[in-house]
């Protein structure tokens, strides 16, 4: 009985390579927690996460990751506010609105987006975006527009909003996190529309046959029974793009401005924690406490992004309706 | 007969279908419309954009001759080939173990504790930062390895970072074979193993094909991944092993657009950069997909 035998080694064989990927994630997660440690040891855990001063090359090299940690969540924040009602109106567009053939066009053109290469949405952010902030923009709305304010002599409007405009529209560099927000927006779209798209098809189509049958109109059935029906699906889309925006890195890094300070509004520069990994492990001497930092960050990422996974992996089976999020 | 049917309940019937506007429903329509093109308007406005201004410097030369006088002059020819040797290594290890994974996932993996692992892992490293990648290839192939700075550092790090792409689609693949075809099979009294190599790895080879063309797509664009293990800000030609650094599209962009001497004087490369990458991802990534339509019309079963 040789064939069986030769069976039983090539099932084996391809079991273990099938082991590779779980060997690779523990890997990873192995050395990038080997070599955080020696900075969350060696300067103190909570010192590093809280602290709110990043000067790794000044003496004493200060390591607060929380500037960083913050810069992060507000250009995330930020960029979610535009990124989420596009990307589920794009999906719902494609999924129950459109004819076939704007199906047909609209579809490829999204999956291209999402393949786009960021370094060169982080290129056009800085080359279009940010000079069109800087030097068309805030002079519109902080210069002109307080001045035609001022002179309608009007109660509040003329006074209180007026230097409202003046005050908080007047951007001094184009760099800076709205910038990488809009970016990261468009970086985002395609991410949410694929998978949203696909948890809006999987809604029975008894569902919407039902609801028309009732009389309801169309914007109806898909405010009042399609969405309801596809939330948990819709919820992993939404947490799979912000996924994808707290780890890109090249627009943050071009676009975001650079500046690792706690920032008050959303034309200030930030530094979010993928950009300080990019930008200094070039000059962080291997083994020095700058690089161990470096990786404090990288695993705090890394942490992030796996809790972001474990949550979106329990909605979909909890609620499961169909696989979501397999081909973003 | 139908004729005076319809006469005779034509005042009712019209009462029926006549509807009056509705304001939110058309207001809610036009907006899902108009926001639903965004992503595609944007693609496009980009895509013009680059490519108005980069048509200018894009030439035979561009493309066949190295930089010259500090990147200030000249083309890209090393850069690309940079990005084609990293892209084509990755490949080249990265689908046997993925297409192995697949077949392991799709025919010998039984439902348990195993598989779950197996599977949530797959979907948590889809899911990792790009950087993070960078970060592990940096300490596990760059310093762990000794392979320094060099294009099989950059190439092992991409080949981690879209295997789980590669996976997935390998197993839509495999998946999609019917399973007649392997009781076709089976029953001619072959065993598994010849079954799947020669019935169901054959059929699902298109599939396996265009899920690597377009993994292909989504690799040439990555700079993160190559920034600590591969990518150098100038090489003197092309690599001539691989164990050099390499010059790559993406980080070239990157390099020219922020951190070079000539910023402003090195603009029309840059655009011309960023086109060609564009041209080669996008190029990849329409021939996946025009694949990929080809062969779901085509099918026969």
């Amino acid at each position: 009985m040789k064939w069986q035998r030769k069976e039983k080694l090539i099932e084996l064989t391809i079991s273990s390579v099938g082991f590779f990927s779980v060997i690779i994630l523990l890997l990873i997660g192995f050395f990038l927690f080997k070599e955080a440690f020696e900075v969350f040891y060696r300067a103190g855990a909570l010192k590093v996460i809280f602290g709110a001063e990043w000067y790794p090359t000044s003496n004493p090299p200060l390591f607060g990751m929380f500037p960083l940690i913050v810069g992060t969540l507000t250009v995330t924040g930020l960029a979610a506010l535009f990124a989420i009602p596009l990307g589920i109106a794009t999906a719902v567009y494609v999924a129950e609105v459109a004819n076939y053939k704007v199906k047909e066009f609209l579809k490829p053109l999204i999956e291209m987006l999402a393949s786009f290469p960021s370094v060169v949405l982080g290129f056009f952010g800085m080359v279009v975006i940010a000079p069109i902030l800087s030097s068309w923009l805030s002079p519109l709305i902080a210069d002109k527009l307080p001045e035609l304010m001022k002179s309608a002599h009007l109660p509040f409007f003329s006074t209180t909003l007026a230097d409202f405009c003046h005050n908080k529209f007047f951007i001094t560099s184009g760099l800076n996190m709205f910038t990488a927000a809009l970016m990261l927006t468009v970086r985002a779209i395609p991410v949410i529309s694929s998978v949203a798209e696909d948890a809006l098809a999987a809604v029975p189509r008894i569902f919407r046959e039902a609801s028309y049958s009732l009389g309801a109109s169309r914007w109806d059935t898909i405010w009042r029974v399609v969405i309801p029906a596809s939330v948990s699906g819709l919820s992993v889309a939404i947490i799979l793009g912000i996924g994808t925006m707290i780890g890109e890195t090249m627009i943050v890094l071009m676009a975001a401005g650079g500046a690792a300070v706690i920032p008050h509004w959303i034309f200030d520069p930030v530094r979010p924690m993928p950009s300080a990994i990019a930008a200094e492990m070039a000059e962080a001497a291997h083994g020095s406490l700058h690089y161990h930092a470096l990786f404090g960050i990288g695993a705090l990422l890394f942490l992030i992004t796996l809790i972001l996974s474990i949550v979106s992996d329990f909605i979909s089976k909890r609620y499961r309706s169909v696989k979501i999020g397999e081909k973003v | 007969m139908i004729q005076g049917l319809h006469n005779t309940i034509h005042e009712p019937f019209e009462l029926v279908h006549k509807r009056k506007f509705d304001l939110k429903e058309g207001f809610f329509l036009t907006l899902i419309r108009t926001l639903g093109f965004s992503g595609g308007v944007i693609l496009i406005i980009i895509l013009f954009f680059v490519a108005y201004n980069g048509v200018r410097v894009l030439s035979w030369d561009f493309i066949t001759q190295p930089p010259i006088q500090s990147m200030t002059k000249g083309g890209i020819f090393p850069v690309i080939v940079g990005t084609i040797l990293l892209t084509m290594i990755c490949m080249v290890v990265v689908l046997p173990v993925g297409v192995t994974t697949a077949i392991f996932l799709a025919e010998y993996s039984k439902p348990g504790l195993l598989l779950n692992m197996v599977n949530m892992s797959i979907y948590t490293l889809a899911g990792v930062p790009s950087v993070v990648y960078g970060l592990f290839g940096l300490t596990v192939f760059v310093i762990t390895f000794h392979f320094g700075m060099s294009l099989i550092a950059g190439s092992f790090t991409l080949a981690i970072m879209v295997l789980p792409y590669i996976i997935s689609t390998s197993e839509e693949a495999i998946k999609a074979v019917p399973y007649s075809f392997r009781e076709a099979s089976l029953a001619c009294g072959t065993t598994k193993w010849q079954t799947i190599r020669k019935v169901v790895l054959p059929t699902a080879l298109p599939g396996i094909l265009t899920g690597s063309i377009l993994g292909t797509a989504k690799v040439s664009g990555e700079t993160a991944p190559i920034m600590f293990t591969a990518a150098a800000f100038f090489t003197p030609g092309i690599p001539t092993s691989i164990f050099q650094p390499v010059m790559a599209l993406p980080y070239h962009i990157y390099v020219l657009a922020t951190a070079g001497t000539h910023i402003e004087l090195t603009r029309p490369i840059q655009y011309g950069t960023a086109l060609t990458l564009i041209v080669l991802v996008l190029g990849m990534n329409l021939l996946g997909i025009i694949l990929r339509s080809k062969q779901r019309s085509k099918k026969a079963w």
